[in-house]
Protein backbone atom coordinates (compact mmCIF):
# COMPACT_ATOMS: atom_id res chain seq x y z
CA UNK A 1 0.00 0.00 0.00
CA UNK A 2 1.27 3.46 -0.53
CA UNK A 3 2.19 5.91 2.32
CA UNK A 4 1.59 9.31 -0.15
CA UNK A 5 0.04 11.70 2.12
CA UNK A 6 -2.44 13.75 0.01
CA UNK A 7 -3.16 17.53 0.75
CA UNK A 8 -6.57 17.15 -1.00
CA UNK A 9 -8.43 14.48 -2.50
CA UNK A 10 -10.61 15.00 -6.05
CA UNK A 11 -13.41 11.80 -6.65
CA UNK A 12 -14.00 11.32 -10.73
CA UNK A 13 -16.05 8.01 -10.25
CA UNK A 14 -18.00 7.57 -12.92
CA UNK A 15 -17.09 10.67 -15.27
CA UNK A 16 -15.78 9.68 -17.98
CA UNK A 17 -13.04 11.72 -20.53
CA UNK A 18 -12.77 15.03 -20.68
CA UNK A 19 -14.21 15.68 -17.32
CA UNK A 20 -11.19 13.82 -15.11
CA UNK A 21 -9.01 16.03 -16.65
CA UNK A 22 -10.45 19.36 -16.45
CA UNK A 23 -11.76 18.77 -12.20
CA UNK A 24 -7.74 17.73 -12.22
CA UNK A 25 -6.64 20.80 -13.67
CA UNK A 26 -9.00 22.96 -11.51
CA UNK A 27 -7.98 21.11 -8.18
CA UNK A 28 -4.30 21.39 -8.22
CA UNK A 29 -4.72 25.01 -8.75
CA UNK A 30 -6.15 24.79 -5.42
CA UNK A 31 -3.07 23.55 -3.44
CA UNK A 32 0.13 24.96 -2.81
CA UNK A 33 3.29 24.39 -4.70
CA UNK A 34 4.98 21.70 -3.40
CA UNK A 35 1.77 19.81 -2.26
CA UNK A 36 0.30 16.66 -3.24
CA UNK A 37 -3.30 16.02 -5.01
CA UNK A 38 -5.12 12.59 -4.81
CA UNK A 39 -7.15 11.65 -7.46
CA UNK A 40 -9.83 8.41 -8.08
CA UNK A 41 -11.41 7.74 -11.26
CA UNK A 42 -13.03 4.80 -13.08
CA UNK A 43 -12.46 5.75 -16.49
CA UNK A 44 -10.39 3.19 -17.80
CA UNK A 45 -9.39 5.82 -20.40
CA UNK A 46 -7.90 7.93 -17.15
CA UNK A 47 -4.28 6.48 -16.77
CA UNK A 48 -2.75 7.69 -19.96
CA UNK A 49 -4.69 10.93 -19.99
CA UNK A 50 -3.36 11.70 -16.41
CA UNK A 51 -0.25 10.77 -17.58
CA UNK A 52 -0.49 13.29 -20.13
CA UNK A 53 -1.99 15.69 -18.49
CA UNK A 54 0.84 15.66 -15.95
CA UNK A 55 3.28 15.89 -18.61
CA UNK A 56 1.68 18.89 -20.64
CA UNK A 57 1.55 21.06 -17.10
CA UNK A 58 4.75 20.34 -16.02
CA UNK A 59 3.37 18.56 -12.57
CA UNK A 60 4.74 16.03 -11.34
CA UNK A 61 2.87 12.37 -11.46
CA UNK A 62 4.45 10.63 -7.88
CA UNK A 63 2.11 7.28 -7.98
CA UNK A 64 -0.64 5.65 -9.65
CA UNK A 65 -1.92 2.42 -9.59
CA UNK A 66 -5.32 0.40 -9.81
CA UNK A 67 -7.36 -1.12 -6.89
CA UNK A 68 -10.40 -2.99 -8.20
CA UNK A 69 -11.78 -0.98 -10.20
CA UNK A 70 -10.27 2.60 -9.56
CA UNK A 71 -7.53 4.15 -10.65
CA UNK A 72 -5.63 6.10 -7.78
CA UNK A 73 -3.74 9.23 -8.81
CA UNK A 74 -1.10 11.09 -6.77
CA UNK A 75 0.42 14.43 -8.30
CA UNK A 76 2.58 17.22 -6.90
CA UNK A 77 2.25 20.79 -7.68
CA UNK A 78 5.29 21.68 -9.47
CA UNK A 79 4.16 25.36 -10.94
CA UNK B 1 -5.57 -6.10 -6.53
CA UNK B 2 -3.12 -3.77 -6.94
CA UNK B 3 -0.42 -2.60 -9.34
CA UNK B 4 1.30 0.11 -10.90
CA UNK B 5 -0.70 1.75 -13.88
CA UNK B 6 3.00 3.67 -15.21
CA UNK B 7 4.00 0.33 -16.07
CA UNK B 8 1.43 -0.29 -18.79
CA UNK B 9 2.58 0.50 -21.79
CA UNK B 10 -0.55 2.56 -22.42
CA UNK B 11 0.22 4.83 -19.57
CA UNK B 12 3.84 6.09 -21.48
CA UNK B 13 3.11 9.97 -22.64
CA UNK B 14 2.90 9.75 -26.58
CA UNK B 15 4.46 13.20 -26.88
CA UNK B 16 7.96 13.92 -28.21
CA UNK B 17 7.66 17.80 -27.93
CA UNK B 18 9.01 19.80 -25.05
CA UNK B 19 6.46 19.71 -22.40
CA UNK B 20 7.65 23.96 -21.03
CA UNK B 21 6.93 25.20 -24.35
CA UNK B 22 3.45 26.68 -24.03
CA UNK B 23 0.78 25.20 -26.98
CA UNK B 24 -1.77 26.81 -28.78
CA UNK B 25 -4.84 24.38 -30.03
CA UNK B 26 -6.55 25.57 -33.25
CA UNK B 27 -9.98 23.64 -34.07
CA UNK B 28 -12.77 24.70 -37.01
CA UNK B 29 -15.96 23.17 -35.65
CA UNK B 30 -18.22 22.72 -39.06
CA UNK B 31 -20.97 20.53 -37.33
CA UNK B 32 -23.40 20.77 -35.35
CA UNK B 33 -25.37 17.66 -34.61
CA UNK B 34 -25.39 16.10 -31.14
CA UNK B 35 -23.17 13.29 -32.35
CA UNK B 36 -20.52 15.63 -33.88
CA UNK B 37 -20.53 18.25 -31.10
CA UNK B 38 -18.12 16.58 -28.88
CA UNK B 39 -15.32 16.01 -30.36
CA UNK B 40 -14.29 20.11 -30.21
CA UNK B 41 -15.58 20.39 -27.24
CA UNK B 42 -13.97 17.33 -25.45
CA UNK B 43 -10.51 18.60 -27.05
CA UNK B 44 -11.11 21.92 -26.49
CA UNK B 45 -11.86 21.23 -22.96
CA UNK B 46 -8.78 19.09 -22.50
CA UNK B 47 -6.29 21.10 -24.26
CA UNK B 48 -7.39 24.47 -21.89
CA UNK B 49 -7.14 21.77 -19.26
CA UNK B 50 -3.55 21.01 -19.94
CA UNK B 51 -2.60 24.57 -20.16
CA UNK B 52 -3.08 24.95 -23.46
CA UNK B 53 -4.01 28.52 -25.37
CA UNK B 54 -7.23 26.61 -27.20
CA UNK B 55 -9.59 28.48 -30.12
CA UNK B 56 -12.53 27.33 -31.47
CA UNK B 57 -14.13 28.45 -34.82
CA UNK B 58 -17.83 27.99 -35.33
CA UNK B 59 -18.86 27.79 -38.84
CA UNK B 60 -21.92 26.59 -40.98
CA UNK B 61 -23.35 24.41 -38.87
CA UNK B 62 -20.85 24.17 -36.17
CA UNK B 63 -22.48 27.81 -35.63
CA UNK B 64 -25.69 26.88 -33.67
CA UNK B 65 -23.18 25.17 -31.09
CA UNK B 66 -23.06 28.77 -30.01
CA UNK B 67 -26.77 29.83 -29.54
CA UNK B 68 -28.10 30.63 -26.04
CA UNK B 69 -30.32 28.28 -26.42
CA UNK B 70 -28.36 25.12 -27.36
CA UNK B 71 -30.32 22.35 -28.60
CA UNK B 72 -28.26 19.81 -30.68
CA UNK B 73 -29.48 16.40 -32.10
CA UNK B 74 -28.79 13.72 -34.26
CA UNK B 75 -30.36 11.76 -36.93
CA UNK B 76 -29.35 7.69 -37.51
CA UNK B 77 -30.41 8.47 -41.12
CA UNK B 78 -27.75 8.98 -43.14
CA UNK B 79 -25.50 7.21 -40.35
CA UNK B 80 -24.97 3.87 -41.22
CA UNK B 81 -22.28 2.99 -38.30
CA UNK B 82 -24.76 4.44 -35.48
CA UNK B 83 -25.36 1.86 -32.45
CA UNK B 84 -28.68 1.78 -32.24
CA UNK B 85 -29.01 0.65 -28.61
CA UNK B 86 -31.27 1.27 -26.08
CA UNK B 87 -30.15 2.92 -22.69
CA UNK B 88 -32.21 1.13 -20.19
CA UNK B 89 -33.97 -2.57 -19.49
CA UNK B 90 -31.40 -5.72 -18.98
CA UNK B 91 -27.85 -5.84 -19.53
CA UNK B 92 -28.82 -8.21 -22.36
CA UNK B 93 -31.45 -5.96 -24.16
CA UNK B 94 -28.92 -2.85 -24.12
CA UNK B 95 -26.42 -5.06 -25.89
CA UNK B 96 -28.89 -5.38 -28.78
CA UNK B 97 -27.97 -3.30 -31.81
CA UNK B 98 -31.46 -3.28 -33.05
CA UNK B 99 -31.84 -3.01 -36.80
CA UNK B 100 -33.62 -0.50 -37.96
CA UNK B 101 -34.51 0.12 -41.40
CA UNK B 102 -33.55 3.07 -43.39
CA UNK B 103 -37.65 3.91 -44.24
CA UNK B 104 -38.26 4.23 -41.04
CA UNK B 105 -35.46 6.53 -39.76
CA UNK B 106 -36.91 9.13 -42.35
CA UNK B 107 -40.32 8.88 -40.11
CA UNK B 108 -41.21 11.97 -37.89
CA UNK B 109 -40.22 12.10 -34.67
CA UNK B 110 -37.56 9.11 -35.11
CA UNK B 111 -34.90 12.17 -34.83
CA UNK B 112 -36.32 13.47 -31.64
CA UNK B 113 -36.50 9.74 -30.36
CA UNK B 114 -32.69 9.08 -31.30
CA UNK B 115 -31.69 12.27 -30.11
CA UNK B 116 -33.38 11.37 -26.10
CA UNK B 117 -31.99 7.65 -26.53
CA UNK B 118 -28.00 9.09 -27.03
CA UNK B 119 -28.70 11.73 -24.54
CA UNK B 120 -29.81 8.59 -22.07
CA UNK B 121 -26.82 6.75 -22.85
CA UNK B 122 -24.13 9.43 -22.65
CA UNK B 123 -25.92 10.29 -19.01
CA UNK B 124 -25.49 6.67 -18.13
CA UNK B 125 -22.00 6.09 -18.82
CA UNK B 126 -21.18 9.44 -17.19
CA UNK B 127 -20.57 11.75 -20.31
CA UNK B 128 -20.76 15.35 -19.85
CA UNK B 129 -24.10 17.03 -21.95
CA UNK B 130 -22.90 19.39 -24.53
CA UNK B 131 -24.37 22.34 -22.87
CA UNK B 132 -22.10 21.47 -19.57
CA UNK B 133 -18.97 20.43 -22.20
CA UNK B 134 -19.38 24.30 -23.67
CA UNK B 135 -19.69 25.71 -20.32
CA UNK B 136 -16.53 24.12 -19.22
CA UNK B 137 -14.86 25.07 -22.10
CA UNK B 138 -15.98 28.74 -21.52
CA UNK B 139 -15.09 28.47 -18.18
CA UNK B 140 -11.46 27.40 -19.20
CA UNK B 141 -10.72 30.22 -21.65
CA UNK B 142 -11.72 28.98 -24.77
CA UNK B 143 -12.09 31.54 -27.71
CA UNK B 144 -15.16 30.73 -28.88
CA UNK B 145 -15.37 32.33 -32.45
CA UNK B 146 -18.27 32.53 -34.73
CA UNK B 147 -18.16 32.82 -38.50
CA UNK B 148 -19.04 36.25 -39.60
CA UNK B 149 -19.86 34.92 -42.79
CA UNK B 150 -21.82 32.31 -41.71
CA UNK B 151 -24.03 34.66 -39.59
CA UNK B 152 -25.32 36.53 -42.59
CA UNK B 153 -25.80 33.41 -44.67
CA UNK B 154 -27.97 31.85 -42.08
CA UNK B 155 -28.73 35.17 -40.02
CA UNK B 156 -27.77 34.90 -36.92
CA UNK B 157 -27.13 38.06 -34.34
CA UNK B 158 -23.85 38.42 -32.31
CA UNK B 159 -26.55 38.92 -29.33
CA UNK B 160 -28.32 35.13 -30.16
CA UNK B 161 -25.06 34.23 -29.37
CA UNK B 162 -23.44 33.10 -25.93
CA UNK B 163 -21.76 36.75 -25.03
CA UNK B 164 -18.22 34.98 -24.20
CA UNK B 165 -18.15 34.73 -28.10
CA UNK B 166 -15.88 36.39 -30.46
CA UNK B 167 -17.11 37.39 -34.31
CA UNK B 168 -13.92 36.71 -36.63
CA UNK B 169 -13.24 35.52 -40.18
CA UNK B 170 -11.07 33.08 -42.42
CA UNK B 171 -8.61 35.39 -41.68
CA UNK B 172 -8.67 35.95 -38.55
CA UNK B 173 -8.73 32.26 -38.03
CA UNK B 174 -5.66 31.32 -39.78
CA UNK B 175 -4.05 34.46 -38.23
CA UNK B 176 -4.59 32.52 -34.58
CA UNK B 177 -4.04 28.72 -36.45
CA UNK B 178 -0.58 29.69 -37.67
CA UNK B 179 1.16 29.83 -34.56
CA UNK B 180 -1.02 26.86 -33.41
CA UNK B 181 0.95 23.37 -33.07
CA UNK B 182 -2.37 21.22 -33.25
CA UNK B 183 -4.96 22.36 -35.98
CA UNK B 184 -7.91 20.11 -36.61
CA UNK B 185 -11.11 20.55 -38.62
CA UNK B 186 -14.16 18.57 -37.58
Amino acid sequence: MTTLQADKELDCSGMLCPVPVIKTSKAIKEIQVGQVLKMISTDPGAPPDMVAWARQTGNELLDSHQEDKKYIFYFKRLK
Amino acid sequence: MQYAIRNQPSAKSMSKSDPNAPKRLAIIASKGTLDWAYPPLILASAGAAMGWDVAIFHTFYGLPLLLKDLEAEVSPLGNPAMPMKMPFGPDGFQKINWPIPTAMMATPGFNALATTLMKQTFKNKGVASIPEMRAMCVEAGVNMIACQMTMEVFGFKKEDFIPECTVGGAGMFLDYAADAEVQLFI
